[in-house]
């Protein structure tokens, strides 16, 4: 540079760090407009009534306890059902496949899973759980929705761990006499726990914050179910029911509820997943 | 033994292929559903015609607002997004002290995890009605108001994927610049971002993706009605459109939805193939 820049170069250095430092406080600001506005418009309408009760006309409350067990319903049985097909296919790919293309093909079409927007899951859940597999707008095909949606985080965060698994523990097993089920079984697998954990907390995120997917698939139904019953009957999640209370209904003090209670949820998951990683990251050193 | 583990090698395969077989099924869902519309309506009407109207007595079906709007508002979001973003990860992953970078890693990452309904009602309850004071409007829903959500819900992982792609910048790059007496800001912006750059375009299009599929925010922000694309006009996207009349469509209307679906889902492959082309290079590019 030349020496007759010196002002503009100053001028550069400053004004670029400035514009860096202006963008950083933007974001930290937004982020914590977002949690105070939430809590303080959600959490002064928080009540066990409100919490522990559902919806009825006659009385004119609103509880959204009914919710909350649709949402606690389709968090598990999507679990239940994506843990093992996801697990899977990470071993699948790291333990058994030969084949690069295959393996390429595989990760490609999980990178497209990711892609996806929700309301396309959306509409072809509809389609297909509900009305080809004859399962009705219901929490199950929500469920089975989430499980093609979540299938490629689980798989990753799998995959990730299981890579790091010494090669050598592997061949120790393998000359111990162990057969390649076993050597997974007891040596792989148990050594990937950390990664099994991280996918299911990302999922359990996931599930939580979606809404489109879950609008035509399960339903935005507030009765009060048991599990199995819940699982074969429509109902709406918490962010369901939250879109439903603020824009189809203009109940904006239970929107705001249910939001401050969703907001809880998201630093209690980002919090878990910061402290999970922490803990088996110092285990791992040891 | 032997004819066991060819069992269990044959359920991990299967399990592997999985993924492929849920793309496929996807695919194949929205050509068979998504075609018979367009075949009906006709496909330059279909994509060039400016009119919605499905409920109407001579219905008609023009998705051109719908793709305008869509392009519009991802291109706003990015355009105001991607600066942001890229800036706060150019101060993460360089400037800020360590202290600093990990509540603010937080707070990124809070912002990402914050549902899109959330995003959606604050964007009803601030957003709107500010945006129809500020601009004198008879209602603040509209094409800018889905544009800031869009922004603000795209900005954590524009930081966090450009993040990486910086922090990967090997050290000896910056040593050598800093050594030849450039400053350490242009530093960051001569050498360790052009060092980044397929990193930080592998972040735009991932935005780029987000945008264009997000649908329950922008559905509460922007109006919802078909009109053609303009900043202070309530609006219709690709992604609201479908949703919008899902639940009391029906014949052609429903299968128009479908076409709706199809084209986006269009869009997004486009998108992904992008996405896979930047990720691979960069890989080779580490290599």
């Amino acid at each position: 540079m030349k020496k007759s820049s010196g002002t503009l170069r100053r001028l550069y250095n400053g004004g670029m760090k400035a514009l860096c430092v202006a963008a950083a406080v933007c974001t930290a600001a937004l982020a914590a407009f977002m949690v105070i506005y939430v809590l303080a418009k959600g959490l002064p309408h928080i009540s066990w009534e409100f919490l522990s009760g559902s919806p009825s006309y006659l009385s004119e409350k609103i509880g959204i306890l009914p919710d909350i067990l649709n949402t606690l319903y389709i968090v598990l049985a999507t679990l239940l059902i994506v843990l093992p097909l996801g697990v899977g296919a990470a071993v699948y790919l790291t333990e058994y496949a030969k084949s690069k293309r295959l393996v390429a093909a595989i990760e490609y079409a999980a990178e497209t899973l990711s892609g996806i927007p929700s309301i396309i899951y959306g509409l072809v859940g509809m389609l297909f759980f509900c009305q080809f597999l004859n399962m009705k707008t219901s929490l199950l095909a929500g469920a089975l929705t989430l499980v093609i949606m979540n299938l490629p985080t689980v798989m990753r965060t799998t995959q990730e761990s299981l890579k790091t698994v010494p090669q050598s523990y592997r061949e120790g097993a393998f000359g111990l006499g162990a057969g390649k089920w076993r050597v997974i079984r007891t040596v792989v697998l148990p050594d990937c726990v950390d990664g099994i954990i991280t996918g299911c907390i990302l999922s359990v995120g996931r599930i939580l914050g979606e809404s489109a997917a879950l609008l035509f698939t399960a339903g935005f139904a507030h009765t009060l179910n048991g599990v199995f019953e819940g699982l074969n009957s429509a109902g709406a999640t918490l962010t369901v029911a939250l879109y439903v209370y603020a824009k189809e209904e203009g109940e904006f003090e239970v929107a705001f509820a249910i939001a401050a209670i969703l907001m809880l949820l998201t630093l209690l998951i980002n919090a878990l997943t910061t402290l999970v990683g922490r803990y088996f990251e110092r285990r791992k050193r040891t | 033994m032997k004819g066991k583990e060819r069992i269990i090698g044959g359920i991990f395969l299967i399990l592997g292929l999985i993924t492929v077989g849920f793309v496929l099924l996807i695919t194949v869902y929205l050509i068979i559903s998504g075609i018979p519309a367009i075949r009906q309506i006709g496909l330059i009407q279909f994509l060039f015609g400016k009119t919605w109207a499905s409920t109407a007595a001579t219905p008609s079906f023009g998705i051109l607002p719908f793709i305008l709007t869509s392009v519009y508002g991802t291109a706003g979001a990015i355009l105001i997004g991607v600066p942001i973003g890229f800036l706060t990860a150019v101060y993460l992953a360089k400037m800020a002290p360590a202290k600093v970078r990990s509540v603010m890693e937080a707070a990124v990452s809070l912002l990402a995890g914050i549902p899109s309904v959330v995003y959606g009602l604050v964007g009803m309850l601030i957003l709107v009605p500010a945006i129809r004071s500020v601009f004198h409007l008879s209602d603040g829903s509209s094409l800018l108001a889905a544009i800031i959500v869009l922004a603000i819900m795209i900005l954590p992982s524009i930081v966090k994927v450009s993040m990486t792609a910086l922090s990967a910048v090997p050290r000896e790059y910056e040593d050598a610049s800093l050594a030849l007496g450039a400053t350490a800001t242009e530093t960051y912006f001569r050498v360790s971002v052009p060092a980044a750059k397929s990193g930080i375009a592998t972040a735009v299009v991932l935005g780029v993706g987000r945008a264009i599929g997000e649908a329950m925010a922008v559905m509460m922000v922007s109006g919802n009605a078909p009109n053609m694309p303009s900043l202070f006009q309530s609006v219709r996207f690709l992604t609201t459109a479908v949703a919008s009349e899902m639940s009391y469509s029906a014949g052609l209307q429903r299968q128009a939805l479908f076409s709706i679906a199809l084209v986006l889902f269009l869009f997004i492959m486009l998108i992904n193939a992008a996405l896979h082309f930047f990720l691979k290079r960069d890989k080779e590019g580490v290599a």
